[in-house]
């Protein structure tokens, strides 16, 4: 983190120190109880992370606006819980899918354990990318503030199908007994780390894959577009094309930071998809880490995550009820403040976006500047007004 | 055609060696001006010569970065355009210069917002001289023809009864009949006591107007001096008439 | 002076099709629009009152909705929460009632509610003067909020000629904060201005309905009547329609621009206000209200046109009786009542971006 400022690494020292203070004091000293609180902590924060890199592709690359985040996430999720599931087999209980046996069609390796997890994360990174294709090429194209309210739109809709349409994932009430990838080879009590360990190789690969993606010509292009997209148009790229790709790259891996969520909760409903906890909060992580580097969303989503879990700890401290009772909605009010703050002070973020960013966009701009030098040059030779006789 | 009037008075408008630009680049590099009261001026150069970054910088559009401009003898240079009006000078902006959803009367009206009186006389005044406005005050602005428009922004910007009217390029985009028409109706309001600073392509039209005249080109002053002199001169005949 | 500087003949044939398709695009539009409304008021009478009635204050919402967003050029995703947080203002100044530990109330010791007679319902409406009352005053706390909001908020961004997104993200969390703030200050419980029956009226040859959406509907007119005499009938309103023409052109005329956006806050807020209290009289009060409205007057403002006054209104009515039959008469379940904004919403941007009456 060479790009972080000593104000950053502060501000992650105390969360950290806050993450292991509190369960600490809580449980009495007990050092079980404190790795009991970090290790799904840490986990979270990694699927969190996840997202909050899909969000930084769209718009810290890209500069697509989705205010819908929590629509991918979700139909990632539910996905991943579909093509895991052993079919449903109450009466009480509908959902479409469950194809978890029938994936494990290897006879070695007990692929029961893993194989339809593979299929899932990838289903749902594919169905969360279909519905971002199926958006882009309608909506990509409107001015920001309409995409914006397409976007919540969407996320709504969907929300609104999964709590009516019961027969598909089940209404309100959700699916539970989610499968997770390895969980029969292991005790509870390992399998944590085990799962830990999962959730913190996959946000390594989605980094590697994106920080790659970003430094590639595609890549170059791509933050250029978000730049100036003149520019990019008249060195005779198709804009559209690359926006789509940013927008959909960046909500397939949304999708599959969802199926790591859905395996992590191992119970989800449409009620755990607000717009709150599902866009706003990733919208936050993002801004507060600084939007266009993907350390930054790490950071930023750690940063978040440690305010949120501090203030769940602090409920369970003897304080006036007062407090108590209202500490989760001025929780909330701090992250909608800390967006509006953060953005007024200057959108840079804790960790601010490298520099490399726009040199290709510069020497874009620098032979498009002498071009129309050369033709402002011709232009003066000849004689200035129009002769009006 | 007036003859000029006499320099012996302190300048309307003076602008003492300004610099002024976009972002990190200089457009302006120490131009100076000046407009006495009632005079008519004419400001013609190539394009990108910096004319209208020139109108923008004394109408406190765009930052001056040195220099000042001092207007009665008192210094404007970062006065903002809402209180310019309110001492007598107007600018009409080349382009989007009207209001096109409101009407010709709201148009006069909001030129006239900084009026504490008087608004419906003056706006007599101003429809008395631009009798084409005053056929159909309710048409909206969005529906008139580009010449009629641009009559409507000079009208819009004399409802303050400047003492200085400001004018980018007003015969810009112009069939030929129309700009005959937009001068005369310069020179007329010029007649009325308001000095008038134009900037112009129409770089002989505006000569054979104006009291003075001044050549820019790059940003700096090229020439200047008396408008019939200048239409004379070689430099000028060569570079920006074409002969 | 009939001398066009474009003449017809140079505009080119792209161009022409392209107007008549706009042409068509609007016929289409507003003839569908026109039968179905006709067809429901026909067959669906009482939802299509009903509709109406939701209707009118989805139309107040989205007037607001549509004045910032041409004074301003951007859309303020806080408008649902900032009509709900001035509902429950409302709630307050009539009722005295805050949430103390644990879900019980606390009341300060004076309210609108201790003036005499200020309960006692005023014809066969459920409430007294006191709401009414109250209802002014939320209005005045919503715009001294909101320019207040402008000034600490909007105002460096405008300065800083911050983008669409910046300006949605950051009046999103605006919208975050308020909602957080009421349910800090009143809890999460349903909310209502006067318990009790609420009284009905039989419209003659039509549906029974509570007097009190008589009132709603009623109050909708004066405000639209009173907005409309305020923009073309003052010299604030035309500075304010000046200003969403042409802003550039209104500072150089001497209109003092920041005077007009706090103007703009100030009939917005009032606006908001007013829409806030009728929405809350007619169903009941609670937190989640601003999201539940943000679509619907966001599909309003669009299908009318953003930026266009009466597009505003008309647009609100025609969401509002959309809402309302659409889910009696299809095969929609009542849930989806809100998405139905949203379908016609997207359909607008699609097909005409410029909505009804835009620009």
């Amino acid at each position: 983190m060479k790009e972080a400022s000593k104000t950053t690494k502060l501000i992650v020292a105390a969360v950290t120190v806050a993450m292991i203070l509190l369960p600490l004091i809580h449980s009495g000293g007990s050092v079980t109880a404190v790795i009991g609180f970090l290790v799904p902590f840490v986990t979270t924060v990694a699927i969190l992370a996840i997202i909050a890199i899909g969000l930084n592709v769209q718009w810290g690359y890209t500069g697509i606006f989705n205010f819908g985040v929590v629509g991918f996430f979700m139909v990632g999720a539910f996905v991943a819980a579909i093509v895991t599931k052993s079919p449903a087999d109450s009466e009480f209980v509908q959902y479409v899918g469950g194809f978890g046996d029938r994936l494990a069609f290897l006879p070695f390796l007990d692929s029961r354990e893993w194989l339809p997890f593979v299929f899932g994360v990838l289903a749902a990174a594919l169905a969360s990318a279909l519905l971002a294709l199926l958006l882009a090429l309608s909506a990509l194209r409107l001015r920001e503030d309409y995409l914006a309210i397409t976007t919540i739109g969407v996320a709504e809709v969907l929300r609104r199908v999964t709590i009516e349409e019961t027969w598909l994932v089940n209404g309100t009430r959700g699916l539970t007994g989610i499968p997770r990838p390895f969980a029969g080879w292991f005790e509870p009590n390992v399998y944590r780390f085990v799962f830990l360990g999962l959730a913190l190789a996959m946000l390594f690969l989605v980094y590697l894959m994106v920080e790659r993606g970003i430094s590639s010509p595609w890549g170059r292009v791509l933050r250029a577009l978000r730049e100036d997209e003149d520019v990019v148009a008249a060195s005779g790229k198709n804009v559209f094309a690359f926006k789509v790709q940013g927008f959909v790259l960046g909500a397939a891996i949304m999708g599959a930071g969802g199926a790591f969520f859905a395996f992590q909760q191992g119970a989800i409903s449409p009620e755990t998809f607000t717009h709150f906890f599902g866009t706003f909060i990733i919208w936050a992580m993002l801004v507060l880490g600084g939007s266009g580097n993907n350390i930054g969303a790490i950071v930023g989503t750690f940063v978040v995550w440690g305010f949120w879990s501090i203030t769940l700890q602090i409920q369970g401290f003897k304080l006036p009820v007062y407090i108590v009772d209202r500490i989760s909605f001025f929780r909330d009010f701090v992250i909608g403040a800390l967006i509006v703050i953060v953005l007024l002070a200057g959108p840079k973020g804790l960790v601010p976006e490298r520099a490399r960013v726009s040199r290709w966009l510069d020497s874009r701009v620098r032979e498009l500047r002498r071009q129309e030098a050369a033709t402002q040059a011709t232009a003066t030779v000849e004689p200035a007004s129009s002769p009006v006789e | 055609m007036t003859a000029a009037p006499a320099v012996a008075t302190q300048p309307l408008l003076e602008a003492v060696d300004i610099t002024a630009g976009y972002g990190g680049v200089d457009i302006l590099r120490g131009v100076s001006i000046r407009v006495q009261p009632g005079e008519m001026v004419a400001i013609i150069g190539p394009n990108g010569a910096g004319k209208s970054t020139l109108m923008k910088a004394l109408f406190g559009l765009l930052p001056v970065r040195t220099g000042r401009v001092l207007l009665a003898g008192e210094e404007i240079t970062r006065e903002s355009p809402d209180r310019l009006v309110r001492r007598g000078m107007c600018y009409v902006p080349q382009t989007d210069n009207v209001f096109p959803s409101l009407t010709i009367r709201e148009n006069l009206e909001i030129g006239g917002f900084a009026r504490d009186g008087g608004r419906g006389e003056r706006m007599e005044q101003v429809f008395s001289l631009f009798p084409v406005l005053a056929e159909r005050p309710n048409e909206r602005a969005g529906r008139l023809s580009g010449g009629q428009r641009q009559l409507l922004a000079i009208a819009r910007a004399l409802m303050l009864d400047p003492q200085l009217l400001l004018l980018d390029e007003p015969s810009a985009s112009l069939s030929p009949k129309m700009v005959d028409m937009v001068f005369e109706k310069v020179v007329e309001i010029n007649a009325t006591g308001t000095a008038i600073l134009m900037v112009e392509q129409n770089a002989r039209q505006a000569l054979s107007l104006s009291h003075r005249g001044y050549v820019l080109a790059g940003g700096e002053n090229r020439l200047e001096g008396d408008a019939r002199q200048l239409l004379e001169s070689d430099e000028v005949r060569r570079l920006y008439l074409g002969e | 002076m009939s001398t066009e500087t474009v003449s017809p003949r140079v505009e080119a044939a792209p161009a022409r099709l392209w107007r008549l398709g706009d042409a068509a695009g609007s016929v289409v539009l507003f003839g569908a629009i026109g039968l179905f409304v006709i067809w429901s008021a026909l067959t669906h009478p009482s939802q299509f009152v009903a509709g109406l009635v939701v209707g009118s204050v989805l139309a107040l919402g989205a007037l607001g909705l549509t004045l910032i967003y041409g004074v301003l050029k951007f859309a303020h995703f806080a408008h649902g929460d900032s009509m709900m947080l001035a509902a429950y203002l409302a709630f307050f100044v009539l009722s005295g009632n805050l949430v103390g530990t644990r879900g019980t109330d606390v009341r300060v010791p004076w309210s609108f509610a201790d003036l005499p007679g200020a309960t006692e319902p005023i014809w066969r409406f459920s409430f007294g003067y006191g709401l009414l009352l109250s209802m002014v005053v939320a209005a005045a706390l919503a715009a001294v909020i909101l320019i207040l909001v402008d000034r600490w908020v909007y105002r460096p961004l405008r300065q800083r000629r911050a983008g669409l997104a910046i300006f949605a993200i950051v009046s999103l969390g605006v919208a975050i904060a308020m909602r957080s703030l009421v349910l800090m200050i009143w809890g999460p419980t349903p909310r209502f201005y006067v318990s009790g029956i609420r009284p009905t009226l039989q419209l003659p040859g039509g549906p029974r309905i509570p007097t009190d959406q008589l009132f709603i509907v009623a109050a909708a007119i004066v405000l639209a009547v009173a907005v409309y005499l305020l923009l073309y009938r003052t010299t604030t309103g035309r500075a304010m329609r000046a200003m969403a023409d042409n802003p550039d052109l209104a500072r150089v005329s001497g209109i003092d621009t920041e005077a007009v956006v706090r103007t703009t806050w100030l009939v917005s807020g009032g606006l908001i206000a007013v829409a806030g209290v009728l929405l809350a009289l007619q169903s009941q009060l609670k937190p989640e209200l601003g999201f539940i409205l943000l679509l619907p007057v966001f599909a309003a403002a669009i299908l009318g046109g953003i930026g266009s006054p009466h597009g505003a209104l008309v647009g609100g009515l025609v969401v509002g009786v959309l809402q309302e039959v659409a889910v009696t008469v299809g095969p929609l379940s009542p849930g989806y009542k809100f998405s139905i904004a949203f379908v016609v919403l997207i359909l607008v941007i699609l097909v005409r971006p410029r909505g009804l009456f835009g620009a």
